[in-house]
């Protein structure tokens, strides 16, 4: 079959799934999750670091492996946190990207996206690749675009609940409408939500939970990875009308009990 | 708060006139630096310039890398 790559924030990309790092029961097992999922580019934090002795170069484990890294601004309540934070990720981690996340309230962990629209202009005009965490609001999508967004990520469902796709026409409509790439990023619960998401037409899935969270995170991420190509061959395979009525799929004539004419006999 | 103490990391750290570089040297971090950002007082020294910060007593210094995140 042919390359599928496709192209974000400066990077080209075969895999369609994007993995967060965080809550895997071990480091190996996170590393070994990554593999099975095929996922080139991961997700950290920008957190304090060098007080404790047990804290670990995460940067260089996931460089050493190829990985590309995407630092997210999680945790941050106001553009201007977010906007700090994203500097310091640049500076450490030496990419431009940052998945911006300002967050309006710790029960929803919704996006505030009067917060969300001042930080990703001013990111962008500060030279970033901006891949921004957003609502399911196509309006809002589309205004994060024309600010100079790299990509738009809407929610599926709240982070964590693996609730799957809420509002799958407004994701459809975002993807129909974006020039840009749209990422399904959070909510996702299993891998049927993952081919949901690719089937409406989206170009890539960010899930963390789902995966960490499973009974077998490895298995799960393999699963992950199968459903993101599975729902990406079928979005551009073009799926079948939908009908009210059934069709047979066999042929009607020619069944035996009946006359050339197709009267019962 | 002491006037000989740093705030690192949002804790109280005993400032005996090192600079940054020393600073840094004493705490867990990669020997080459990489993967970690420095803030003094709220703005972003690159790497590159770590050598010639002069600590103050009073300042704050924030040293961020990489940690699991979704």
């Amino acid at each position: 079959m042919e390359s599928d790559s496709w192209q974000l924030a400066g990077l080209t990309l075969e895999s369609r799934l994007l993995l967060g790092t965080a809550r895997y029961p071990s480091r190996q097992i996170l590393l070994d999750a990554i593999s099975a999922s095929n996922a080139e580019l991961v997700t950290v934090s920008v957190r304090r670091v060098g007080l404790e002795s047990e804290s670990d170069n995460l940067y260089q484990v996931l460089r050493e492996r190829g990985l590309e890294l995407l630092p997210n601004t999680a945790g941050c309540f106001t553009a201007r946190d977010a906007v700090f934070t994203a500097e310091l990720a640049r500076e450490a981690l030496e990419c431009n990207r940052v998945k911006l996340e300002v967050i309006a309230d710790e029960d929803t962990l919704l996006p505030d996206v009067e917060a969300l629209l001042e930080a990703a202009g001013l990111l962008v005009d500060s030279g970033f690749e901006v891949l921004p965490y957003t609502t399911d609001d196509p309006v809002i999508a589309r205004r994060l675009e024309d600010l100079g967004c790299a990509a738009v990520m809407p929610l599926g469902a709240p982070i964590g609940t693996g609730l799957g796709i809420q509002n799958p026409l407004n994701i459809e409509l975002i993807c129909k409408r974006a020039g840009v790439p749209v990422i399904v990023d959070a909510g996702v619960g299993t891998a049927s939500d993952v081919a949901a998401a690719m089937e409406l037409g989206c170009d890539g899935v960010l899930l963390n939970t789902a995966v960490a969270r499973a009974r077998d995170p490895v298995r799960m991420a393999a699963a992950m990875g199968h459903a993101a190509q599975a729902g990406r061959l079928a979005y551009t395979a073009g799926r079948m009308p939908r009908k009210t009525l059934a069709e047979a799929s066999s042929p009607w004539s020619g069944r035996v009990g009946t006359r050339d004419d197709g009267e019962a006999s | 708060m002491s006037k000989q103490e740093l705030i690192v990391n949002g804790r109280s750290w005993p400032h005996r006139g090192e600079g940054l570089t020393e600073l840094l040297a004493g705490m867990d971090l990669p020997a080459d630096g990489r993967g970690v950002a420095v803030a003094v007082n709220g703005v972003i020294v690159p790497r590159e310039r770590w050598r010639e910060v002069k600590l103050n007593p009073g300042d704050e210094v924030d040293v961020v890398g990489a940690v699991h995140g979704g």
